[in-house]
Protein backbone atom coordinates (compact mmCIF):
# COMPACT_ATOMS: atom_id res chain seq x y z
CA UNK A 1 0.00 0.00 0.00
CA UNK A 2 1.05 3.66 -0.77
CA UNK A 3 1.94 5.65 1.61
CA UNK A 4 3.20 9.81 2.58
CA UNK A 5 5.43 8.89 5.32
CA UNK A 6 6.81 6.13 7.74
CA UNK A 7 6.66 5.79 11.62
CA UNK A 8 8.60 3.50 13.40
CA UNK A 9 6.62 2.65 16.70
CA UNK A 10 8.43 -0.99 17.02
CA UNK A 11 9.65 -1.33 20.55
CA UNK A 12 7.52 1.43 22.22
CA UNK A 13 4.81 0.55 24.34
CA UNK A 14 1.14 2.03 26.11
CA UNK A 15 1.12 5.31 25.14
CA UNK A 16 4.11 6.17 23.07
CA UNK A 17 2.61 4.49 19.70
CA UNK A 18 -0.54 7.08 19.71
CA UNK A 19 1.69 9.99 21.16
CA UNK A 20 4.06 9.62 18.03
CA UNK A 21 1.12 8.73 15.90
CA UNK A 22 -0.90 12.00 16.56
CA UNK A 23 2.61 13.87 16.45
CA UNK A 24 3.53 12.47 13.19
CA UNK A 25 -0.31 13.17 11.49
CA UNK A 26 0.33 16.77 12.88
CA UNK A 27 3.33 17.33 10.09
CA UNK A 28 1.35 15.95 7.12
CA UNK A 29 -1.49 17.58 4.56
CA UNK A 30 -4.90 16.15 4.92
CA UNK A 31 -5.37 12.93 2.73
CA UNK A 32 -1.97 11.85 3.07
CA UNK A 33 -1.59 8.25 4.60
CA UNK A 34 1.01 7.32 7.38
CA UNK A 35 2.45 4.08 7.74
CA UNK A 36 2.95 2.86 11.06
CA UNK A 37 4.92 0.00 12.40
CA UNK A 38 4.78 -1.38 16.01
CA UNK A 39 5.17 -4.20 18.56
CA UNK A 40 2.59 -3.69 21.19
CA UNK A 41 -0.24 -5.56 20.68
CA UNK A 42 -2.36 -3.09 22.63
CA UNK A 43 -1.90 -1.35 19.72
CA UNK A 44 -4.46 -2.82 17.68
CA UNK A 45 -7.68 -1.63 19.49
CA UNK A 46 -6.23 1.81 20.34
CA UNK A 47 -5.26 2.71 16.93
CA UNK A 48 -8.89 1.93 15.97
CA UNK A 49 -9.80 3.94 18.59
CA UNK A 50 -7.67 6.42 18.09
CA UNK A 51 -9.07 6.85 14.76
CA UNK A 52 -12.66 6.88 15.65
CA UNK A 53 -12.11 9.16 18.23
CA UNK A 54 -9.99 11.55 16.38
CA UNK A 55 -11.89 11.32 12.75
CA UNK A 56 -8.77 10.29 11.22
CA UNK A 57 -9.10 7.32 8.93
CA UNK A 58 -7.73 3.71 9.44
CA UNK A 59 -7.93 2.49 6.25
CA UNK A 60 -5.92 -0.68 6.84
CA UNK A 61 -4.08 -2.75 9.29
CA UNK A 62 -1.91 -6.14 9.44
CA UNK A 63 -0.02 -8.78 11.62
CA UNK A 64 2.71 -10.51 10.95
CA UNK A 65 4.86 -12.59 13.58
CA UNK A 66 4.51 -10.12 16.56
CA UNK A 67 4.93 -6.96 14.02
CA UNK A 68 1.71 -4.49 13.30
CA UNK A 69 1.43 -2.53 10.44
CA UNK A 70 -1.04 0.43 10.30
CA UNK A 71 -2.07 2.98 7.34
CA UNK A 72 -3.40 6.29 9.03
CA UNK A 73 -4.86 8.63 6.66
CA UNK A 74 -5.39 12.14 7.91
CA UNK A 75 -8.28 13.71 8.24
CA UNK B 1 -17.97 19.04 18.49
CA UNK B 2 -17.57 21.32 21.29
CA UNK B 3 -13.53 19.84 22.90
CA UNK B 4 -14.26 16.82 25.52
CA UNK B 5 -11.93 18.18 28.97
CA UNK B 6 -10.58 15.74 31.33
CA UNK B 7 -9.42 17.20 35.27
CA UNK B 8 -6.96 14.59 36.70
CA UNK B 9 -6.24 15.24 40.57
CA UNK B 10 -2.56 13.71 41.18
CA UNK B 11 -1.86 12.82 44.93
CA UNK B 12 0.56 10.32 45.15
CA UNK B 13 4.03 10.66 44.82
CA UNK B 14 5.90 7.58 44.43
CA UNK B 15 7.61 6.39 40.60
CA UNK B 16 4.48 3.46 40.06
CA UNK B 17 1.60 6.17 40.84
CA UNK B 18 3.71 8.70 38.49
CA UNK B 19 2.46 7.03 35.43
CA UNK B 20 -1.19 6.72 35.81
CA UNK B 21 -1.44 10.86 35.70
CA UNK B 22 0.55 11.33 32.89
CA UNK B 23 -0.55 8.07 30.72
CA UNK B 24 -3.69 9.66 31.00
CA UNK B 25 -3.37 13.22 30.43
CA UNK B 26 -0.74 13.02 27.26
CA UNK B 27 -3.08 9.87 25.44
CA UNK B 28 -6.56 12.45 26.06
CA UNK B 29 -4.24 15.27 24.93
CA UNK B 30 -3.50 12.83 21.41
CA UNK B 31 -7.39 12.24 21.34
CA UNK B 32 -8.07 16.06 20.99
CA UNK B 33 -8.95 16.62 24.82
CA UNK B 34 -8.73 19.57 26.85
CA UNK B 35 -6.41 18.17 30.12
CA UNK B 36 -5.80 19.74 33.41
CA UNK B 37 -3.83 18.48 36.35
CA UNK B 38 -4.12 19.07 39.61
CA UNK B 39 -1.24 18.64 41.90
CA UNK B 40 -1.67 18.15 45.29
CA UNK B 41 -0.20 16.63 48.36
CA UNK B 42 2.67 14.27 47.55
CA UNK B 43 1.63 14.87 43.92
CA UNK B 44 3.69 17.74 44.10
CA UNK B 45 7.05 15.56 43.50
CA UNK B 46 5.82 14.58 40.05
CA UNK B 47 6.29 18.05 38.91
CA UNK B 48 9.60 18.83 40.87
CA UNK B 49 12.49 19.97 38.31
CA UNK B 50 13.95 16.53 39.68
CA UNK B 51 12.55 13.48 39.22
CA UNK B 52 14.99 10.90 39.33
CA UNK B 53 14.28 10.90 43.46
CA UNK B 54 10.49 9.13 42.90
CA UNK B 55 10.53 5.10 44.27
CA UNK B 56 8.55 2.78 44.20
CA UNK B 57 7.90 0.82 47.50
CA UNK B 58 7.27 -2.98 47.53
CA UNK B 59 6.95 -2.69 51.56
CA UNK B 60 2.71 -3.25 52.07
CA UNK B 61 2.01 -3.77 48.65
CA UNK B 62 1.08 -7.24 47.97
CA UNK B 63 -0.15 -6.11 44.37
CA UNK B 64 3.02 -5.99 43.29
CA UNK B 65 5.24 -8.82 41.45
CA UNK B 66 8.82 -8.66 42.28
CA UNK B 67 10.75 -9.90 39.56
CA UNK B 68 14.26 -9.61 38.17
CA UNK B 69 14.73 -8.06 34.90
CA UNK B 70 17.51 -9.59 33.80
CA UNK B 71 19.00 -13.46 33.49
CA UNK B 72 17.45 -16.44 31.72
CA UNK B 73 13.47 -16.53 31.12
CA UNK B 74 13.10 -18.49 33.73
CA UNK B 75 15.08 -16.86 36.26
CA UNK B 76 12.96 -13.39 35.36
CA UNK B 77 9.18 -15.73 35.92
CA UNK B 78 10.30 -15.92 39.92
CA UNK B 79 8.24 -14.13 41.95
CA UNK B 80 10.34 -12.91 44.85
CA UNK B 81 7.93 -13.02 47.79
CA UNK B 82 10.02 -11.43 50.42
CA UNK B 83 7.74 -10.96 53.88
CA UNK B 84 7.23 -7.17 55.12
CA UNK B 85 9.09 -7.52 58.08
CA UNK B 86 12.12 -8.79 56.16
CA UNK B 87 11.73 -5.76 53.33
CA UNK B 88 11.14 -3.60 56.65
CA UNK B 89 14.87 -4.41 57.92
CA UNK B 90 16.66 -4.54 54.66
CA UNK B 91 18.60 -1.28 54.44
CA UNK B 92 18.51 0.45 51.17
CA UNK B 93 15.23 -2.33 49.95
CA UNK B 94 13.17 0.60 48.34
CA UNK B 95 16.08 1.84 46.51
CA UNK B 96 16.78 -2.10 44.87
CA UNK B 97 13.50 -2.38 43.96
CA UNK B 98 13.51 1.21 42.70
CA UNK B 99 16.45 0.93 40.76
CA UNK B 100 14.79 -3.19 39.17
CA UNK B 101 11.79 -1.15 38.74
CA UNK B 102 13.85 1.25 36.15
CA UNK B 103 15.57 -1.30 34.30
CA UNK B 104 12.24 -3.66 33.92
CA UNK B 105 10.40 0.22 32.39
CA UNK B 106 13.52 0.12 30.25
CA UNK B 107 13.65 -3.21 28.84
CA UNK B 108 9.66 -2.72 28.37
CA UNK B 109 10.08 -0.01 26.15
CA UNK B 110 7.75 2.41 28.33
CA UNK B 111 8.64 5.88 28.91
CA UNK B 112 10.48 7.51 31.45
CA UNK B 113 8.38 10.01 33.87
CA UNK B 114 9.97 13.03 32.46
CA UNK B 115 9.47 12.26 28.93
CA UNK B 116 5.90 11.40 29.73
CA UNK B 117 5.84 14.70 31.35
CA UNK B 118 7.18 17.24 28.68
CA UNK B 119 5.14 14.71 26.32
CA UNK B 120 2.30 16.06 28.31
CA UNK B 121 3.05 19.83 28.25
CA UNK B 122 4.18 19.85 24.05
CA UNK B 123 0.46 18.78 24.12
CA UNK B 124 -0.28 21.89 26.52
CA UNK B 125 -1.75 19.97 29.38
CA UNK B 126 -1.91 22.51 31.85
CA UNK B 127 -0.54 21.80 35.00
CA UNK B 128 -1.62 22.96 38.48
CA UNK B 129 -0.01 22.91 41.71
CA UNK B 130 -1.95 23.21 45.14
CA UNK B 131 -0.28 26.39 46.78
CA UNK B 132 -1.37 25.33 50.24
CA UNK B 133 0.82 21.94 50.16
CA UNK B 134 3.71 23.80 48.23
CA UNK B 135 4.04 25.96 51.50
CA UNK B 136 2.66 23.43 53.57
CA UNK B 137 5.66 20.78 52.84
CA UNK B 138 7.85 23.70 52.62
CA UNK B 139 8.70 23.92 49.08
CA UNK B 140 9.72 26.33 46.82
CA UNK B 141 8.79 27.86 43.59
CA UNK B 142 11.43 26.97 41.96
CA UNK B 143 11.35 23.47 42.78
CA UNK B 144 9.24 23.05 39.92
CA UNK B 145 9.72 22.69 36.30
CA UNK B 146 8.46 25.54 34.16
CA UNK B 147 4.59 25.90 33.35
CA UNK B 148 2.83 25.36 36.46
CA UNK B 149 0.04 28.09 37.73
CA UNK B 150 0.04 28.11 41.81
CA UNK B 151 -3.69 28.09 42.75
CA UNK B 152 -6.18 26.61 45.15
CA UNK B 153 -8.75 24.35 44.94
CA UNK B 154 -11.77 26.84 43.73
CA UNK B 155 -8.95 27.06 40.70
CA UNK B 156 -9.30 23.62 39.99
CA UNK B 157 -13.40 23.74 40.14
CA UNK B 158 -13.89 26.30 37.39
CA UNK B 159 -12.30 23.74 34.74
CA UNK B 160 -13.39 20.46 36.48
CA UNK B 161 -16.72 21.61 36.67
CA UNK B 162 -17.35 21.56 33.38
CA UNK B 163 -15.28 18.89 32.78
CA UNK B 164 -16.12 15.26 31.23
CA UNK B 165 -13.99 13.06 33.22
CA UNK B 166 -12.67 13.79 36.39
CA UNK B 167 -10.22 11.47 38.19
CA UNK B 168 -8.63 11.33 41.18
CA UNK B 169 -5.34 9.40 41.19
Amino acid sequence: MEFNKELDARGLNCPLPILRTKKALAEMASGEILKVLATDPGSVKDMQAFAKQTGNDLVNSAEAGGEYTFFMKKK
Amino acid sequence: METKKLAIIATKGTLDWAYPPFILASTAAALGYDVQIFFTFYGLQLVRKDVSGLKVSPLGNPGMPMKMPFGPKWFKGINWNIPNAVQSIIPGYENVATSLMKMTIANNGVATIPELRSLCQEADVKFLACQMTVELFGFDHADFIDGVDYVGAASFFEFAGESDICLFI
